[in-house]
């Protein structure tokens, strides 16, 4: 266990409960706990259907907890309002989507723009500049003017980190961040994206099905049926194995196709 | 976040969101420019048909407020025109009043080429033409010189002017008054009223007439007072001015002073139902502009769903969210409403419909009402944002990850 100081996100015995439009209650998540730090890198592997966008929903200050409790920065978060969720959400958290979710119709430059009208102060009155600086650190200043249309999706994604980043967050959520990518084009991203991270001293969060992007985080952690467990390991044999056990990932990203199905809506 | 970096952010999204969807935006917002277009329309033309009834109004009873002042011997007495127009004047000057003219009304012969015929002959001072509006078109109205003449100056009706064979004005074209004293009239203005057609009348200076007319008609004009006052003042003049007249008039000479102008009869507001059923009309107008807004808004919100959960997973709160929705709502119409306005001014302001709906009897054509123009943009931009409410409240409702995972 780290030290209480260093730890940005702790999830503590969080459940999630959804009512059946019968009245049953779905066990979505079940009694999960993690904590992050500052610099950590995590990796949450899942089937489709296995409570990851819930868990991202969560982790995301986007929902509350059925129960057990969700600390950032040692705060619990179960009192807050819902407007200094959003707060605390803008500052702190970075989001990067697996089809990018860039704004159509702005150029590279206003998506990177977008979270710091969120702001305030210098990060709000300079946010072109800071926004151009961002560009240049994932190496798509000549591109700022560009339209995200005419960006390949590497850069695209390139892009989407950029925004993520550019309000400095201590916390980010990387959602399939490769998903929409060839292999070859995702790891370069996925490069980026931890070096990027590790500079800036963000905890990063990635939820993906592929295993050679898991495997780039130095934690790792398998979703199985709402149960949120540690491996100890990550790829080998245990890649193959039956569900259930500890160490076992989902199928390696070869055999999936880099769109996968998207996840049931809940 | 203070308040100032939040205002100014919701500006540049508003702004933004808008350039993007300038199509939609250019689409719904047609229907709020025609709307706010028709409502300034509808109130500015509403004045100019204002404007010209009260014209009318003021044509026969003078502006507002015009006080009506005749004195008469209790015991039938012809009273001398002079001595009264004197008591008449030294009031006037006394509460300086700057518009008053003798009105009175006498029946004066005279000699056309094609025989004699008696014309309804109005008594005037130079301040008539004013206070009644007396539309001259050919010539010109009394002036400071006319007073000076031998020959009294007549401004007469068309119909005198048609009998004279429409003689060219320049030529100071003569009628003769008084078929058996040989008084001849130079002609130097010719009025036009519609109504008047086939009826013969004339005005003339009633100094210029006491001078040439003969004891017997002066004994038949009953001498009249008109002045022009402030409507804020005329109630309280009213007593004044009858006392200090009948004081300088002496004993056994009754003196009446009331209002006649338009203003006397309306209770509170005489333009009041015009006022009414116009606005009626507007509001229908702006409310189907405003159905036809929220319509679009809402189905092209959900079109944004995505954006809207993209932006609150940034940091957007719900609150800022609305207010973005419903600025761009307001902002959008409230560009509507200045295109609208001055669609409407350019409509209003058009020679012909002014022509059309002023019955060509306007002289003092009013301006572009200023509360029309801030009505159009009130009223766009109140459309604005009630069609930004229902929208902005399902943009709040977005759950964040459904939208963008989708």
């Amino acid at each position: 266990m780290r030290a209480v100081t260093t730890s940005i996100l702790r999830l503590d015995g969080v459940t999630r409960t959804v009512e059946l439009p019968d009245g049953a209650a779905l066990d979505i998540l079940r009694g999960v706990d993690l904590e992050v730090s500052v610099g950590d890198h995590v990796s949450i592997v899942g089937r489709s259907g296995s409570g990851k966008t819930t868990l991202l929903n969560l982790l995301g200050l986007l929902d509350k907890p059925t129960s057990g409790s969700i600390y950032f920065d040692g705060v619990s978060t179960d009192s807050l309002s819902s407007r200094s969720r959003d707060r605390t959400r803008g500052r702190h958290v970075g989001f990067i989507f697996q089809q990018f979710n860039l704004l159509a119709g702005r150029t590279a430059l206003e998506n990177v723009v977008t979270p710091l009208l969120y702001a305030s102060g210098k990060q709000f009155w300079r946010r072109e500049k800071l926004a151009l600086e961002m560009l240049d650190r994932v190496g798509l200043g000549h591109r700022a003017r560009s339209m995200p249309e005419t960006l390949s999706g590497g850069e695209q994604q390139r892009v989407a980190i950029a925004r993520a980043l550019v309000r400095g967050p201590r916390l980010i959520l990387a959602d399939e961040p490769t998903g929409a990518l060839d292999i070859e084009t995702g790891a370069t991203v996925m490069a980026l994206l931890d070096d990027v991270a590790e500079q800036s001293g963000a905890a990063l969060i990635t939820i993906t099905h592929d295993i050679n992007v898991a495997a780039l985080a130095r934690r790792h952690y398998r979703l199985d049926r709402g149960v949120l467990s540690a491996l100890a390991e990550l790829g080998g044999a245990a890649l193959g194995a039956a569900p259930g056990i500890a160490s076992v990932v989902s199928p390696p990203a070869a055999l999936l196709p880099s769109s996968a199905p998207k996840e049931l809506a809940r | 976040m203070s308040v100032w970096s939040s205002l100014v952010g919701s500006v540049v999204e508003a702004a933004q969101e808008l350039r993007i969807h300038r199509t939609r935006v250019l689409l719904s917002l047609i229907g709020v420019a025609v709307a706010v277009c028709a409502i300034s329309s509808v109130v500015g033309l509403g004045a100019i048909a204002e404007q010209a009834m009260r014209e009318q109004n003021e044509k026969n009873g003078g502006r507002a407020a015009t006080l009506y002042a005749s004195a008469y011997s209790s015991d039938g007495a012809v009273l001398d025109m002079v001595d009264v127009s004197a008591a008449f004047d030294a009031a006037a000057t006394r509460y300086s009043i700057d518009y008053t003219s003798r009105n009175a009304y006498a029946q004066q012969s005279v000699q056309y080429a094609d025989g004699t015929s008696v014309v309804d002959t109005t008594l005037v001072d130079i301040d008539y033409g004013t206070m009644h509006r007396v539309d001259v078109t050919e010539g010109s109205w009394f002036t400071d010189l006319d007073t000076r003449r031998l020959a009294p100056a007549l401004v007469i009706n068309s119909t005198v002017y048609q009998r004279l064979g429409s003689p060219d004005l320049s030529t100071h074209p003569t009628l003769q008054l008084n078929a058996d004293t040989d008084v001849v009239g130079v002609i130097v203005g010719v009025t036009h009223r519609a109504y008047e057609e086939g009826y013969e009348s004339m005005y003339i200076l009633a100094d210029a007439y006491t001078a040439v007319a003969s004891p017997e008609a002066l004994s038949q004009v009953s001498p009249n007072y008109e002045l022009w006052v402030p409507e804020d003042a005329s109630a309280e003049l009213v007593p004044l001015l009858q006392r200090d007249i009948a004081s300088a008039l002496g004993e056994g000479v009754q003196v009446d002073v009331n209002r006649q102008d338009y203003g006397a009869y309306g209770e509170q507001d005489f333009f009041g139902p015009i006022r009414l059923l116009v606005g009626g009309v507007a509001a229908l107008v702006l409310l189907l502009g405003a159905l036809g807004l929220v319509n679009i808004s809402l189905v092209t919100v959900r079109q944004r769903v995505r954006e809207i959960g993209i932006r609150r997973s940034f940091g957007a709160t719900a609150g800022r969210v609305f207010f973005a929705v419903m600025m761009e709502s307001v902002v959008a119409t409230l560009v509507a409403g200045v295109f609208g306005v001055a669609a409407a001014v350019a409509i209003v302001q058009n020679p012909t419909v002014q022509g059309w709906i002023g019955q060509g009897g306007i002289t003092d054509t009013p301006a572009f009402p200023l509360d029309a123009a801030v009505l159009g943009l009130l009223a766009a931009t109140a459309v604005g944002a009630l069609a930004g409410l229902l929208p902005a409240l399902v943009a709040v409702r977005v759950r964040v990850i459904d939208a963008i995972r989708f």
